[in-house]
Formats: structure tokens, C-alpha cells, sequence
């Protein structure tokens, strides 16, 4: 059975429709990047898997490891495993991400029925992953993403992302706004976390991330489906050319 | 699916977990107020003959005045003073404070008031606790515990009827000294017929060594509550004193005008906090709820005196309070830190106001006001700075937080400058909980009630943060029911 597996996927906010019709299977232990241009639809799409409320699904299915997701909330589809490092990370004022981040991690032990990790046992998980960041524990008391810098709310992302321990890895535009170094670093976190019962779904513009994190398979999507797909060399062949062909193909087709 | 917005209504919608009517059988004034009532209330306490003028030159006073309808945010049919009863006691009276009323104890049981004490109060030996606690049931106190230990200290802290009587030149040399009988409409009223409140000083250079708390609550039918609470801090003392208040569901509203006054003279601290879940009326229309309006005012008479406000205001159908500092002594502090919570239908229009008049006097003020369903919360403040108040400081920050589309936050600070030497800095914001916060939290395993309330809370911290332990346990808990369900 697919981990992932959306079928002719339609959504949109009120009269617009931004994905018309995505087809999608990700199996674990896989690793799949979308591209596309700007408003492509794949931010839609990592939101919608996650599901965010601002979008309607009008047609179509996502069951995630067998589960019909469409009629779950996001927390339980995040309890089931779900993450999404967001694009855009949100600062919650006055909420220290320690604090958050123990409040979340129990919150989907409760679920799978594990008794919640004492205060020892959360500080070892936290000191291991932020390791693994290269994070300053100062974070830890920090309220969540404020006044973080672009680089820092990205990291702490992936961060919080291996604290979590999700199967399927949402990162919806990890790479924007990082300098190289921040790159390979959360690129590091993203590819500990592969294994064989794990996948993960990169969002991004940018062959740049590839190179650090490289993917089994790559989409292209245009106009809210999935136009193209193909191995990594597809994102290569992507840098090179530009979106403009496979729109060219696309066309043809029809 | 629904949105969010739904979502939060619906956890917002969450009931009244304290409104239960209590059968127990009162001694009551008739309904209605007249000289005859004041009279009446006075020889019910048996006071001395300078209390009852007093309560008859307020009531005279009060006469000629009138509400205070135009300046407050808030909208409320015209009380009906003739429709309420002044005085409530509950039966069989109490020959002594030793022998309260089983009935009485199961309330405050259910309530959570930590009246660990009442063994004591039952003649058993003092389990160990750090809060002693005086109760106050409809119009009298019931229950004062731990007064033995605090006698030791030389700290008085009774019912205000026993101060009265047991401390007659306290009283007299401190009622009203901070808050004149003739200040403001329902000052004046409570000055008229007040029946009951806590009293407590602290003598000279002692540190009260446990947290004193007062739990009121109003049971009685078209019952109104009229406390006094006075509080003296004498020189190099310090105190913190804790307030918690509940009422029964009902569907007429309840009258709860109080006055507290606080004196802190030279080095001395007070720290007042007050976590009010009065009864917020009906959910859906709105109907009935406490009439919340109440006087607090602190004087800072001495050098270095401090107090200090901390508030966090959930229930009442209206609030209308602006505990306050004089600033009066050199070198004194004034602090006022709030959290108000509306939700529904209730209204809050809430703040304080710093009178600065000695030199290098300071005022912080914390205020956080949260709107939710149709609740519309203003905070109000004065910041005035006198022309002898050299150097004096006030730093104001006062932020909005809206839950929904259906609320309202307002803003009406007050600036008067007289000073040149003084600063004045006010910061304010408003911001609506955010559909993508939710998202975020949610995104990570939380539940929407879990989210709001994770959010809320982090909103109010840095005034949580100002509540004694115990409190700020009960305080998160509380907004968690006024708003979402539990808080981690």
C-alpha cells in the first residue's frame, strides 16, 4: 500500500479553483520534489495534505497509510504522522518553544497511546536534534519564530520537524530565504530523517536544494496538476531550460 | 468543513461551571434601599454610632447622584436600586466563626477554595498551608482561618465587622481615607450599605509570611454584594493578598459594587491580585450576569512604598474597574497588570490610573484585553504626572487581542503631563488570533482548543507571570474554561 496516495484532486479558495485535478503516490522510503513556477499550486498542495482550512477540497480523494485524511482535522493527520514545515513559519508571542514543541510531541504520543515523555526525556530528544541543526539551546526559551531571522524560523522548521518524528516530511519551500551554509545544515536534518519507513515531499522552485537532498522522483506541476514527472535529472534538465517546454508539451499533447 | 472562526465559537460557548444556586436559608433585609435600610444594615452589625453616620452622610450623598452612563464602553439598562436586597445572611446565624454551616463548607469545597483550614475551623488540628483565607458569603464573612498564627505576627486579618468592633481606631483613622465616600456613584452606594469585606494590617516592619485571600461569592436571589476591603501596610511591611469571587447562574443580573483601599506607607509592599469569575449571563442572549463595579484604589503614602495590581477579569456580565495608584510617597511604584476576557455578551471597560505627585515616582502598566463572540472590551487609563512629580516614569503597554469578527477592543488612554522632568511611554497594539497561528499549532498535533488556548495564554504571560503560583494555576485554568477547555 502507498503511504501517500491522492487521486484527481481538485481544491480551491471560494470561486477559484487552484488544483485542478493531481494524481500523486508516494510510497515510503521515497523522496519526491515538486517544482513549478509561482502559482503553480504545490504550496496548495502540501497545505491542502496537511489540511488547511482556507482551502476546500471540491473532488477527489487523499488516503494517507490507507486512512481517508479528507475527513480528518489537521491535528489528527499530523498525530497520524503528517508534518509541514511551513513556508512561512507563524511567531506565536509569549510561547516558548520548548514548551510548544513537548505540548505537540505528547499530544501525538497520547494519540498512538504512549505515556508522555517526562521533562528528562523531552530535554535528551531536544539536545540530540538540535545537535543535529547545529541550533543554540537559547532557542528553547525563546517565544516561537519571534524575531527570529528568515534562516533561524527555517531551521527551526526542520528542527521541529525531527523532534516529531513524522512518516511523510510536508517541507513546503524549506530552501527559500537560506544562505548556503543554513542550506546544507537543514539539507543534513532532512536527510537524516530518510529511511525506509519515512517519505518526504519537497516544495520548491530551486534545482539548488536537490543537490543536497536528491529526490527518487520529480514533478512538475503547472496550472494545478502534475504536468511531467521524472528522476532527478528532470529538476536539472529544469534549471537548464526553464518551465516554458513542458508548458510547450503539455499543449501538444492536447 | 467549518471554519475556523466556528470552531473557536463553539469552544467559546462552553458553560458556566460554577453556577450552581445553593439551598441555604438566609437572614435577609427587605428588597429595596431607604435611610431605613442603611439603619437597618447597621444595627443588623451592631456598629458604633460613627459608622452609621457615615454610612448615612454616603447614602444622603448618593441621592443627588447619577449613574455613570455616558463615559464607559458599556450599555446596561438603568438598575432598579429599589429591586435588590442589601443584606443577606445566611442562617442559622453563626454563634461564633468556629461553627460554620456544613452546607457552607461543601460550597466552597465544590467552589475549590483552598479552605484546607476548615478542619481547623472544625476544631482539628491546622493541616499545613501557606494561604489563610477569609470567606465571604453573600453580605457577611464567614470564615477567617489561620487568624491565630498571623495574631502571632501582630497581623490582623478579619472580617471587616470584627475589625470594627475589635479595631475601631484602625478603621475610623483608614475607611475612606483613599476612596471618600462621595468619590463615585457606586463607591457611594457601597459606602451607604456596605455589609461585610476583609480587613487587614500588617504592623511595622513585618513581612506577612503567607499569602492572604478572601473568596466571595453571591448565592442569594436579587442579592447585591457590597464588600469593603481595607488593607494597611505600616511602614517596612509587605503583604500579598489574593481575591477570588463566584456567583450562581441566574437569569436577573446581581449588583456586586465593591471598594478596596489600600495604604502602604513608607517601605511598605502590597501586591493585590484578583482572579473575578462572577457569573458572565447567559451565552446566547446575554441575559443576567453580574453588574461588576467596583472601586479599587491603592495610596502609596510613604517613601519607597510599592503596590501593585495584578488582575485577570473573566467573568461578570459588565466590569467597570480601574484599581488604581496614588503615587504620593518619594521613590514609590505603582503596577497594574490585567488580563480581561470577554466573551459572548459581556462588556468590560477596565484599566487603571497612576497618579503621580512625590519625586521619582514609577507606574507600569500591563494590560491585555481578549475579545471573543460579541464581547467588547475597552481599556481605560490616566496617567497623570503633577507638577511636583520630578523625574517621575510611566511605561504603558496595553495590546488587543480579537477572537472572531463579532467583537470589539478599544483603546481610551489618558496622558496629562505636568512635569517636564517625566517620561511617559505607552505601547499599544491589537491583533486577532490568527487563522494561520491555529493552522500552525494544529499542523503539529494540538487541538483547536489546545491551540487558542496555547495562544492565549502566551498573549497573557507576562501579567500571568505577576500572579502568586497558586493563582496563576487557577487564572490559566479559568481562561481556558471562559474560552477553550483545558490548558496544559
Amino acid at each position: 500500500m502507498a503511504l501517500l496516495e491522492i487521486k484527481n484532486l481538485h481544491a480551491g479558495i471560494k470561486d477559484r479553483e487552484i488544483l485542478k485535478g493531481v494524481d500523486l503516490t508516494i510510497n515510503a522510503g521515497e523522496v519526491h520534489a515538486i517544482m513549478g513556477k509561482n502559482g503553480s499550486g504545490k504550496s496548495t498542495l502540501a497545505n491542502v495534505v496537511m489540511g488547511r482550512e482556507t482551502y476546500e477540497v471540491t473532488s477527489g480523494s487523499i488516503t494517507f497509510k490507507g486512512l481517508d485524511v479528507l475527513d480528518m482535522d489537521p491535528e489528527e493527520r499530523a498525530r497520524e504522522g503528517v508534518f509541514l514545515a511551513f513556508q512561512y513559519p507563524v511567531e506565536i508571542p509569549g510561547v516558548s518553544t520548548d514548551y510548544f514543541l513537548k505540548a505537540a510531541v505528547n499530544a501525538s504520543r497520547k494519540h498512538k497511546g504512549l505515556p508522555d515523555l517526562n521533562a528528562a526525556e523531552f530535554i535528551k530528544l531536544i539536545k540530540e536534534k538540535m545537535a543535529l541543526l547545529k541550533m543554540d539551546p537559547s532557542f528553547m526559551r525563546r517565544a516561537i519564530n519571534e524575531g527570529f531571522s528568515g534562516g533561524e524560523k527555517k531551521r527551526n522548521e526542520i528542527f521541529q520537524m525531527a523532534v516529531c518524528d513524522p512518516t511523510l516530511c510536508l517541507m513546503d519551500e524549506t530552501d527559500s530565504g537560506l544562505d548556503i551554509d543554513a542550506l546544507r545544515t537543514v539539507a543534513g536534518g532532512a536527510n537524516a530523517l530518510r529511511g525506509p519507513d519515512r517519505a518526504i515531499l519537497l516544495v520548491t522552485h530551486y534545482q539548488r536544494l536537490l543537490d543536497y537532498i536528491v529526490p527518487d522522483f520529480v514533478h512538475v506541476m503547472m496550472d494545478g496538476r502534475i504536468v511531467k514527472t521524472g528522476n532527478k535529472d528532470l529538476a536539472l534538465e529544469l534549471e537548464e531550460r526553464g518551465y516554458d517546454w513542458i508548458g510547450k508539451e503539455v499543449a501538444a499533447a492536447i | 468543513m467549518p471554519t475556523a472562526d466556528a470552531e473557536i465559537e463553539e469552544l467559546a460557548s462552553k458553560e458556566y461551571q460554577w453556577g450552581f444556586t445553593s439551598d441555604i436559608e438566609a437572614d435577609s433585609a427587605p428588597m429595596g434601599l431607604s435611610e431605613e435600610i442603611v439603619r437597618f444594615i447597621s444595627a443588623k452589625k451592631n456598629e458604633p454610632q460613627w459608622l452609621l453616620d457615615f454610612r448615612l452622610k454616603a447614602y444622603r450623598h448618593w441621592l443627588t447622584m447619577e449613574e455613570p452612563h455616558a463615559w464607559p464602553m458599556i450599555k446596561y439598562p438603568k438598575i432598579d436600586y429599589q429591586q435588590t436586597i442589601y443584606y443577606s445572611a445566611p442562617k442559622p446565624k453563626l454563634k461564633s466563626l468556629d461553627e460554620v454551616d456544613p452546607e457552607l463548607l461543601a460550597i466552597y469545597d465544590k467552589l475549590g477554595v483552598p479552605l484546607a483550614e476548615r478542619a481547623a475551623l472544625l476544631g482539628v488540628e491546622q493541616p499545613p498551608s501557606n494561604i489563610a483565607v477569609d470567606a465571604v458569603f453573600d453580605s457577611v464573612s464567614v470564615a477567617t482561618t489561620f487568624k491565630k498564627s498571623l495574631a502571632e505576627k501582630g497581623i490582623i486579618f478579619c472580617s471587616f465587622s470584627e475589625a470594627v468592633h475589635n479595631h475601631p481606631d484602625l478603621v475610623k483613622k483608614y475607611l475612606a481615607s483613599v476612596v471618600p465616600y462621595s468619590d463615585n456613584f457606586y463607591a457611594t452606594l457601597n459606602s451607604a450599605v456596605f455589609t461585610d469585606g476583609s480587613f487587614a494590617y500588617i504592623p511595622k516592619g513585618v513581612k506577612c509570611p503567607m499569602e492572604l485571600s478572601t473568596y466571595f461569592r453571591i448565592n442569594a436571589k436579587n442579592t447585591g454584594q457590597f464588600e469593603r476591603t481595607l488593607i494597611i501596610a505600616d511602614e517596612g511591611a509587605s503583604v500579598s493578598y489574593l481575591e477570588g469571587c463566584t456567583a450562581p447562574q441566574r437569569d436577573e443580573n446581581q449588583l456586586h459594587a465593591a471598594v478596596v483601599e489600600l495604604i502602604a506607607l513608607d517601605n511598605a509592599t502590597i501586591k493585590y491580585s484578583t482572579v473575578q469569575n462572577w457569573y458572565p449571563g447567559d451565552p446566547k442572549t446575554g441575559k443576567g450576569g453580574i453588574y461588576n463595579f467596583v472601586t479599587k484604589r491603592g495610596a502609596c503614602r510613604g517613601v519607597n512604598s510599592k503596590i501593585s495590581w495584578t488582575q485577570v477579569e473573566t467573568g461578570s456580565a459588565i466590569t467597570w474597574k480601574y484599581p488604581s495608584c496614588i503615587l504620593q510617597g518619594d521613590n514609590s511604584v505603582g503596577e497594574f497588570y490585567s488580563v480581561a476576557l470577554t466573551n459572548h455578551h459581556q462588556q468590560a471597560d477596565t484599566g487603571t490610573k497612576m497618579i503621580h505627585i512625590g519625586k521619582n515616582t514609577r507606574s507600569t502598566i500591563v494590560s491585555k484585553g481578549i475579545s471573543a463572540g460579541f464581547g467588547q472590551n475597552t481599556y481605560r487609563g490616566l496617567v497623570k504626572i503633577l507638577k511636583g512629580a520630578e523625574n517621575a516614569r510611566n511605561y504603558t503597554q496595553c495590546d488587543s487581542l480579537l477572537l472572531g469578527d463579532k467583537c470589539g477592543a478599544h483603546t481610551s488612554p489618558y496622558i496629562e503631563v505636568k512635569n517636564t522632568t517625566s517620561r511617559v511611554e505607552h505601547e499599544a497594539s491589537t491583533s486577532k488570533i490568527g487563522e494561520d497561528q491555529l493552522f500552525y499549532c494544529r499542523s503539529r498535533g494540538l487541538s483547536l482548543e489546545d491551540s487558542v488556548s496555547i495562544i492565549v495564554n502566551g498573549f497573557c504571560k507576562e501579567v500571568f507571570a505577576e500572579l502568586p503560583m497558586e493563582f496563576a494555576v487557577e487564572a490559566k485554568k479559568l481562561l481556558g474554561v471562559s474560552l477553550e477547555g483545558s490548558v496544559g
